[in-house]
Parts: C-alpha cells; sequence; structure tokens
C-alpha cells in the first residue's frame, strides 16, 4: 500500500457535506459515513460540534476527508481504512484504534491508547499524546510533535512511532518488531526495549516519515532509535527478572 | 528361626503424592512452570452431582418420540438488528487458528453447520477455512486483537468481547514458538518462531464504563446489526454478569475452570476461577435481579460432555451451552488409534494435553502440515454433528421425561443435588430433603 501523505484539509467549502451533531445522531453520520460507496462523489466531509462525542467516524471505509471541528472522546477513527480525518481539537482514549489505512491527523492533545492495535496509516498529533500511544501497534505509522506518557508502545508488534518530545516511562516494553525514534529524553526503557544504532536506512525511514507528516525544521540525526532486544522472544528461567 | 517386627506398609503422603513429586522434580530440573492445554483436570463438583427428578403423579411427562420438545434460541436479541437464531442451544466455543490447525478449525464449521449451531474464531484472528465453512460464525474481540480487522467484523454473524476464560481469568493467550508457522506469524504480525504471549487484557479499554463504550464502538462500526457477546471466565460470575449487562451485552458468556486452553501454566489452570457449576445460579441471579433474564442471554461453558449437562444447565437458568474440548474430542483429539504415537511422547490417549506443542498425534493442536493430513474436515464434522445431534436428543430425552415441551422449560424444580456442595452451589435441594444449603438462614 502506497503510504499515505497528508494534504492540507479543504476548509469550509462548497462541496463538503456537513453533518451537525447538534442536530444530528452519531448514528447518522456512521450510517452515512458506511453507505459511501467507490468513486463516490461525497469526497469532502465536515463534522461540527462533536463536543465529545465516543466513536466518531468509525470505521470509514473509503478516502474521504473528514474534518471534525472541535474534540472527541474515545475511539474517533477506529478502525479507519482510507479516510483522511482531521480532528480540529483534542481527542480522547483510543483515538484510531486499529486503524488500517488513511489518516488521523489531531490538531490538540491525544489520550491514552492513541493508535492502539493500529495495523496501517499513519495518526499524527500535533500535541502531546497520553499513556500508552502506539500500544500493541501491528503497522501503523505514528508521529506525535510534543511528548509521549509512559508505558508507550507496549507489546509493539510493528511499524514506526515517533516522538518529536520525550518520552515516559517504561517505553517499548516488551516491545516486538517496531522501530521507535525519539527526539528528547526518555525516562526509562521497559523489559527488552534498547536503544538502537540509526543507520542511513533509519535515517531515510524516519526522513520519510516526517515527510509525510508535513513535519519542518527537524533533521533525522536529532533523534535516537528504540527497539527489541529480542532477548525474551523464548522463554529462558533466568531471563524471570525481567518479566 | 528369629523373630521379626511386623513391617508397616510403605506410606506415600496425600499431600506429597506422586504426581505432586514428579511435578517438584520436572520444575527443578527444567527451571519452568509447566505448561499445557485443556482445563482443570481435578475433581470438581459438577452436573454429575446433579439428578433430574423426572415426572411424578403432579408432573406429567411428554411421549419420547412423538411430542414436539423444541430447542432452538435466540441469541442477541436484546439491541442486535440481526440476532442468531440456533438450532441447539450447544455452540462451539472459541479456539484460535494457531493452537487449532486449518483443517480442525474447517471441521469445526462443517460440523457446527450441519447441527445448525455457531462456531467461534479465536486469538489468531479469522480464517477462510472456518469463515467458509461456518454458517453461524461468532468473531472474537481479544485483548491481542490479532489479525482483527473491520472487513472480518463485519462477515462475522456476531462479535464476542473475549474478557476471560475459565482456564485462566486474568492470563493472556499463549502460543509456543513450535506453532509459529509462517502463516501464523503472518495473521499475527509476528516473528515466526518465537513465544507469543498474548496481553491479559484489551490495549484500549479498562472497566465496564469504558467497555460500555468500546461496545457502542462496535455497534458504530457494524451498524448495530451483530450481537455483542461479552465471555469472561468464572471469577466473579455475579458482578461480571451485572456489568456485562449494563455494559450493553447482548449475551453473556461465562467459561468456568473447567474450559479448556491452548496452553497456560498448570498452576494457573488448577487454581484460578471457580467450577462451571458455582457459576450459573450467581450468574442468573444477576440477569433475574436486573430484570434481564431470557432478554439478555446466557451461554455458560467448561466441562460440557452430554446431553445431561445440557438439560441440567438449561434448568438453571441457562439460555445455551457452549462446547470446546468435547468438540475436539468429537474431531479425534486423544483418540486411542493413535496409542503408539502418546506413548512415544511419553503419555497415554485420553491424558495428552501438550497442545502448545504442536506435536499433537491426532492432527488438531498442530501446525505441523503432515500431522495436520490426519484429520479429513468432512468426516471430522460428520463426527462432531452427530455427536452434537446425540447431545441435543438426549436433552430432549430429560426435557420430555419433565413434560417439558422445550429445553428451555426445564427449571430449577426439575433437579436435586448429590452432595451438600453441589446442592450450595447449584441452589437446589439436597437430595431426600427440602434443604438447599444457604437459604432460610441454614
Amino acid at each position: 500500500m502506497p503510504a499515505t501523505k497528508l494534504s492540507k484539509t479543504a476548509a469550509h467549502d462548497n462541496a463538503s457535506r456537513v453533518f451537525d451533531l447538534d442536530a444530528m445522531s452519531l448514528r447518522e453520520l456512521n450510517q452515512a459515513l458506511h453507505k459511501l460507496t467507490p468513486g463516490s462523489n461525497e469526497t469532502a466531509w465536515e463534522v461540527l460540534h462533536p463536543k465529545g462525542s465516543h466513536s466518531v467516524a468509525v470505521g470509514v471505509d473509503q478516502p474521504v476527508t473528514i474534518d471534525v471541528r472541535g474534540s472527541v472522546g474515545y475511539y474517533c477513527g477506529g478502525m479507519n481504512d482510507g479516510a483522511a480525518i482531521t480532528v480540529h481539537g483534542s481527542a480522547g482514549p483510543g483515538v484510531g484504534e486499529n486503524m488500517m489505512s488513511g489518516s488521523i491527523t489531531i490538531k490538540g492533545d491525544a489520550s491514552q491508547y492513541a493508535g492502539a492495535t493500529g495495523r496501517g496509516g499513519l495518526l499524527v498529533i500535533e500535541g502531546n499524546a497520553s499513556s500508552r500511544c502506539g500500544i500493541s501497534m501491528k503497522g501503523i505509522d505514528i508521529v506525535v510533535h510534543g511528548n509521549i506518557g509512559h508505558m508507550s508502545a507496549f507489546m509493539a508488534q510493528s511499524g514506526n512511532l515517533v516522538v518529536l518530545g520525550d518520552a515516559g516511562d517504561a517505553l517499548g516494553d516488551s516491545i516486538y518488531e517496531a522501530r521507535l525514534f525519539v527526539r528528547g529524553k526518555v525516562d526509562s526503557l521497559g523489559a527488552d526495549c534498547i536503544a538502537k544504532e540509526m543507520r542511513p536506512e533509519h535515517l531515510e525511514l524516519l526522513q520519510g516519515l516526517l515527510d509525510r507528516a508535513c513535519v519542518t525544521g527537524v533533521k533525522p540525526a536529532e533523534f535516537k532509535r528504540y527497539g527489541s532486544a529480542r532477548t525474551l522472544y523464548n522463554f529462558n528461567i533466568d531471563n524471570a527478572d525481567a518479566y | 528361626m528369629t523373630y521379626r517386627n511386623p513391617p508397616t506398609t510403605p506410606r506415600k503422603s496425600a499431600t506429597f503424592d506422586d504426581y505432586t513429586l514428579s511435578e517438584i522434580r520436572r520444575a527443578a530440573a527444567t527451571g519452568i512452570y509447566d505448561i499445557r492445554g485443556g482445563g482443570a483436570k481435578r475433581k470438581l463438583p459438577h452436573f454429575d452431582d446433579l439428578l433430574v427428578l423426572g415426572a411424578s403423579i403432579s408432573r406429567y411427562p411428554l411421549e419420547g418420540y412423538r411430542e414436539r420438545c423444541d430447542t432452538g434460541v435466540v441469541l442477541g436479541s436484546r439491541h442486535a438488528k440481526k440476532p442468531i437464531e440456533l438450532k441447539i442451544p450447544i455452540t462451539i466455543a472459541g479456539m484460535s487458528f494457531g493452537s487449532l490447525s486449518g483443517p480442525a478449525k474447517e471441521a469445526l464449521g462443517r460440523g457446527a453447520t450441519l447441527a445448525g449451531t455457531s462456531t467461534t474464531t479465536g486469538d489468531g484472528g479469522m480464517t477462510e477455512e472456518e469463515r467458509g465453512h461456518s454458517k453461524v460464525l461468532v468473531y472474537q474481540y481479544l485483548p491481542s486483537r490479532y489479525g482483527m480487522n473491520p472487513r472480518d467484523l463485519r462477515r462475522a454473524d456476531a462479535i464476542e468481547v473475549v474478557v476471560g476464560q475459565g482456564a485462566k481469568p486474568g492470563g493472556g493467550g499463549m502460543l509456543l514458538g513450535q506453532k509459529i508457522s509462517d502463516r501464523v506469524a503472518e495473521m499475527r504480525t509476528l516473528p515466526k518462531g518465537i513465544d507469543q504471549r498474548s496481553a491479559s487484557r484489551h490495549p484500549d479499554w479498562t472497566g465496564p464504563d469504558d467497555l460500555e463504550i468500546k461496545i457502542l464502538e462496535l455497534r458504530e462500526i457494524t451498524d448495530w446489526e451483530k450481537p455483542i457477546y461479552v465471555k469472561v471466565g468464572g471469577a466473579r460470575p455475579y458482578y461480571d454478569t451485572a456489568l456485562a449487562v449494563k455494559s450493553g451485552a447482548d449475551v453473556v458468556v461465562i467459561d468456568g475452570m473447567q474450559g479448556g486452553t491452548a496452553a497456560t501454566q498448570e498452576v494457573f489452570i488448577e487454581n484460578v476461577g471457580q467450577p462451571t457449576l458455582a457459576c450459573i445460579r450467581p450468574a442468573v441471579q444477576a440477569l433475574q435481579d436486573l430484570g434481564m433474564h431470557r432478554k439478555v442471554q446466557l451461554i455458560v461453558s467448561g466441562g460440557i460432555r452430554n446431553g445431561a449437562d445440557v438439560a441440567k444447565a438449561l434448568a438453571l437458568g441457562v439460555d445455551a451451552v457452549s462446547i470446546g474440548t468435547a468438540a475436539l474430542v468429537a474431531l479425534g483429539d486423544n483418540d486411542p488409534r493413535w496409542e503408539a504415537d502418546y506413548n512415544e511422547l511419553g503419555t497415554t490417549a485420553g491424558a495428552y494435553d501438550d497442545w502448545h506443542e504442536g506435536r499433537d498425534p491426532a492432527g488438531i493442536t498442530t501446525q505441523d502440515p503432515e500431522l495436520m493430513k490426519r484429520v479429513d474436515p468432512i468426516a471430522a464434522g460428520r463426527r462432531l454433528a452427530n455427536y452434537l445431534k446425540v447431545m441435543t436428543l438426549e436433552a430432549q430425552t430429560i426435557a420430555r421425561a419433565c413434560g417439558k415441551n422445550s429445553l428451555h422449560n426445564l427449571e430449577p424444580e426439575d433437579l436435586v443435588a448429590l452432595t451438600i456442595e453441589a446442592a450450595a452451589m447449584a441452589g437446589v435441594p439436597l437430595a431426600g430433603t427440602n434443604w438447599i444449603p444457604g437459604k432460610n438462614g441454614f
């Protein structure tokens, strides 16, 4: 699947289909989004007054743009498969959980479990992300402009997590094959997570991720790479203290 | 001739019995806890400790082969637009592809479909084998989320949010390196050959308030079509049932400690959780207290073996039962025909439980291409269907004897208990008395 590059989302324009959650229900919004078929002309959507609603624009499977004007509750963009969703506010827990493809951009901060178990696509958090960012990630790319909380990338299996700020305690605990890039300080590393050499291919990969997330003025060389030491991949009683 | 004092017979400790001694020696030699498949093997109060009363002067029976005795059940009528209708109240429990071979999963689907019931995915995602051969397929939503994707969610017939299972309430799945083949590794997004220990907790919710929001998300993604089950291990059945109902579940599934697992620590299987029998009445009570009995359906699993178990479980108030271990036996698990192979593995047919090692002589709990050829999905599916039909007929036989024209009309008043323990757990009188321990102040 080709990498998603963020494009500037359309502001109010006449082509957008506007859904005002003050006047219509969440069910109506998601149902309308699920009824979209390939080639639909309704490619631009705008959601007004989300007011912390949960499950806004979940399970969308068409390449439309969705601008959410305000903050959302849990699981915004859950299982997204192709849509480019922008939240012009902050996001509650589990934003972009299990995303398959497409992109989600949070203009504000994100709560716990951002991008949990995500399989593909790009999640950009322009503010900070709370604890367990990228937990159990399975192929998603996550770029956080600010800091991330503790236990982030716990059991992260695949994909890339890029943090321009700092990371909290126990980063990458029990990590598998995901790659973590942190520009600031890391409070502590979790079990079996170690700092790794930044080779040319990693610098190139990171530059690509920064480009896709429209990050400018930041160089890949400013980051450190972290990943699995792979010592816990097969059980050994002498490693019991690490569990 | 010298007199010798009579010797005492060598006496082994009841506390340090042969099995215990062997386990101490094994732990000392290997430095790892014992891992195995299956459920609790210890003797537990169970359905055998209950008897059905049958008809008498005050209750008249139905004719065994002539009068109707309904067996069907509808699951998910509370919120789902498309509830599941099953012909029999016996479903196939969740078992993963990875733990089981592809042909074994296919056989489960075939057998369940022939018998008019559902089968369930497991901690490894949905395979084409089981989707293609299962008329009604329940898709498990597990902490690991291996293979989870919206397409499979939408082509499932129901979704089961798995909080825990009876063999290991509070424990995550385990699949050791021997069974992580290329296909299993790809489905789980993991490196081949590693020991895979799934998370024990969901990554993006904790507690009943979050669960309610999570269920809302799953309903929104699937447009409120699919019944949503919540499965818990038999730990705190009253509160778990009440909280599942509060969270919006259509169906509550409770798995007692006899319920099997693909692999977990022996110490976990034998010491954590409650017997199936002990879980049923508290769960039913919770539903009754909330006015949701028969509105939110209750499925119970863990040690269901025959139609008598089915009838007794239904009499205690459950809507359906689920089988796992018994279904595997119907497919051919632990069959004495492979005795020589079991002996080579240091075990015997009937005791084999090293399902995690991937060397199953019966070809069921393996990813070995040669071993899995021992399961013919069509023949094994037929055996499972036969077994399910026999269980149903047995349950009907008992229900008709009690004068019931539906299995779901069986009631606690049709039962007595053989032991005080079973009487207390099931809330039915000790046989020959009107004493229900714990009721009326005694």
